[in-house]
């Protein structure tokens, strides 16, 4: 049986020591796994002081030192939560729901580069992955809200499909911007193209790396990819499909124990995964700022990881003091402002980069 | 059996199970959600026949878009099941008419195959086998097939407009907030200063 | 195997492990924690009383017109992403060949626009 060999070769990870560095796939999934879930973890602290700090409020403070046991200690308290099932709800897919959106914001980090060469799976469409993953995640919401015959959950679950879908059509548009930039949808070359070209090499002054980066010259698709990333993810200022003082929890409502813990998790995972993707497209993934000494000496998996941490920040900057968003204005800014700015300035992109000859853009061939 | 082959038996299985399922199930919203397996799953044997853009694509169209205006419309369309039940018979026909042709189109296309292998490799661009699928569907829909690629814009222009015609019905005497004028509001257009005397009113 | 299908491989593996992780999540409660439900609890959230219809209700066919006008932008997405890749390939002509396919579409929009399919009331 060649297939059990195969299998064997690939689930064992048997060149673990034999075939150079080449690790199994198996442990590298589960150290990106845990990796992340603990990452996610203390992003939801830092929300949360962040959230605090704002209101001049000392945040989650007891478990452990500053709180930083929190995520752990609310972990044990939801597993140890009674798991209800409203009466009318339709089982299966009630609790099919969270599954499907802790699956799909995980899958998306397959992908993901930290580093260079540090991606689970380095494939050649990496970028379309993201965004047909992240074009999924509108089913857990809709399931949950579907699912759990209540109506505020059901109108919360309306609401939120029809904004995810309307934000995710800018998404699509800026992401063809830096596409055309890049000309690879590999997330490893995209972020290759913002060392090899750009505004510092054309200044004369290639150390300084943070110019050459695409939030410079797609400055307002940076703009617009960040606020559809907040909209996306269903973040403050357009939280309403939770809308608290309306829905009450929106499409969550029915729901308590893990399988609200989940939706969360999903959340979470989600919005730092958009981190991550404004931190590729944008903000050079893993190349540090100044390509001088004390610096580039920093491994890339570091400078990742402060960058995530920078656009979370931001995220949760936003949280903290924008005030929400009613619904029609919601739905004018994702159609009738982001999306004839990314329209135009898909021209825009388009015909410099073929006016120039690829000027300072060479992007990858 | 190799890994792929391997994973061919699992897309095509649940495949064609959960599509089956769309047909059985008595809910319309599982129906649309065995279809969206099917997709997915469809989307995998694509994948394995090496075709990684069009597999992607599949998702983010049929998944991620007319998956979900179909759950839109089954949520939306309150299905009386019973009544659903009576018309099954009077459709019946047309129904089994329809499928006889598209029985017979599968098996010619299927037969072509058995009769003259050498066909189905015939009407295929050469591929380069260093250019990525994405490139090189790229570098063809724009240039050679850029009537189809136009008359395709075309399609979607007629769906818009359609789409729009058909469905858009405005409520009378609603508010809608003009953020020009709310703007361009100034404070001698809204407030008044009134010098009062004393004793006296306004 | 061939070469690209090996690069999806490890794609596979992190699914079913994350699967995996949700599934045991989502099982755990079931599993260990206490389960004392009772008709209150049971009961879909509502304002003190039982609601009087199933929650499933007919909505604004504004929703609706949402998917559509999505499903139209997605697809131009969907071919804008090969044109993106293949771009220094195809030249002057690829390029005007897509900014016709745009200008079609903005008429579309601009229809939209003007008709106020937009606004939501």
């Amino acid at each position: 049986m060649e297939f059990i060999a195969t299998a064997a070769d690939y689930l064992l990870g048997i060149p673990f020591l034999g075939l150079g560095t080449q690790i199994g796939f198996v442990y590298k999934a589960l150290l990106l796994l845990v990796t992340l879930l603990l990452f996610v973890a203390y992003v939801l602290l830092a929300d949360r002081k962040i959230w605090a700090a704002v209101q001049i409020r000392k945040g989650p403070n007891v478990v452990g030192l500053f709180g930083l046991f929190q995520s752990f200690a609310d972990l044990m308290k939801f597993v140890f939560k009674e798991p209800l099932i409203p009466a009318g709800a339709d089982k299966t897919v009630f609790l099919l729901a969270p599954l499907v959106t802790v699956l799909l914001a995980l899958s998306a980090w397959a992908v993901v580069p930290i580093a260079e060469g540090w991606a689970l799976a380095d494939i050649n469409v990496g970028i379309l992955y993201i965004f047909a993953i992240s074009s999924l995640g509108v089913y857990g919401v809709i399931m949950g809200g579907w699912a759990s015959n209540s109506k505020y959950p059901f109108l919360g679950a309306l609401r939120s499909a029809a904004q995810m879908v309307s934000y995710e059509v800018s998404i699509g548009f800026v992401i063809i911007t830096v596409l055309l930039c890049v000309g690879s949808l590999n997330l490893t070359h995209i972020v290759q193209a913002q060392q090899e070209m750009g505004l510092a090499h054309w200044l004369g002054i290639p150390w300084a790396s943070f110019l050459n980066w695409f939030w410079l010259p797609l400055f307002p698709m940076f703009v617009v990819f960040f606020i559809s990333a907040l909209a996306e993810t269903n973040r403050p200022p357009f939280d309403l499909p939770e809308a608290e003082s309306e829905l009450v929890a929106g499409f969550m409502v029915e729901y308590g124990s893990t399988p609200y813990m989940m939706f969360m998790l999903g959340e979470y995972v989600a919005i730092v995964l958009m981190c991550a993707l404004t931190t590729i497209l944008f903000m050079g993934g893993w190349l540090p700022p100044l390509d001088i000494p004390p610096l580039n000496w920093v491994p890339g998996a570091v400078w990742f990881i402060l960058k995530v941490c920078l656009v979370f920040f931001m995220f949760a900057m936003v949280k903290a003091f924008v005030p929400r968003y009613r619904y029609d204005q919601l739905m004018r800014l994702g159609w009738k402002v982001f999306l004839p700015i990314s329209i135009v300035m898909i021209f825009v992109v388009a015909f410099v980069l073929q006016l120039t000859g690829w000027g300072w853009h060479g992007g990858m061939a | 059996m190799t890994l792929p082959l391997f994973f061919f038996y699992i897309f095509s299985a649940i495949c064609i199970a959960s599509a089956l399922m769309v047909i059985a199930s008595r809910n319309p919203v599982h129906s649309v959600l065995f279809l969206i397996l099917a997709f997915v799953n469809a989307a995998g044997i694509f994948m394995l026949a090496g075709a990684e853009f069009l597999a992607l694509i599949l998702i983010v169209v049929y998944v991620g878009a007319v998956a979900v205006l179909f759950l839109f419309v089954v949520m939306m369309l309150d299905v009386d099941f019973a009544e659903l039940g009576k018309g099954m018979l009077q459709y019946m026909p047309i129904a089994i008419v329809v499928g006889i042709i598209f029985g017979l189109e599968l098996l010619m296309v299927a037969g072509s195959w058995f009769i003259t292998p050498e066909v189905a490799g015939g009407s295929v661009l050469p591929i380069d086998a260093g250019v990525e699928n994405t490139r090189a569907l790229g570098q063809v829909i724009y240039t050679r097939y850029v009537y189809l690629f136009e008359a395709a814009g075309i399609v979607l222009l007629v769906a818009m407009i359609g789409a729009i015609v058909l469905t858009l019905r405005h409520k009378p005497g609603v508010r809608r907030q003009d953020i020009a004028t709310q703007v361009g509001r100034r404070p001698k257009d809204a407030v008044e200063v009134v010098k009062v005397e004393s004793g006296k009113g306004i | 195997m061939t070469e690209l299908l090996s690069d999806y491989l490890p794609i596979v593996i992190f699914v079913g492990l994350s699967g995996v992780i949700g599934l045991a999540l989502l099982v755990a409660p079931f599993i260990i924690a206490i389960k004392r439900p009772d008709p209150e609890k049971v009961s879909a959230y509502e304002c003190g009383f039982d609601a009087f219809d199933d929650a499933r209700m007919k909505f604004d066919v504004r929703f609706y017109l949402v998917a559509i006008l999505f499903i139209i932008f997605d697809l131009e997405v969907a071919f804008l992403f090969p044109w993106a890749v293949a771009f220094r390939d195809v030249g002057w002509f690829g390029f005007w060949s897509m900014m016709i396919f745009l200008a079609v579409l903005t008429i579309g929009f601009v229809y939209e626009w003007r008709k106020g399919a937009l606004e939501w009331d």
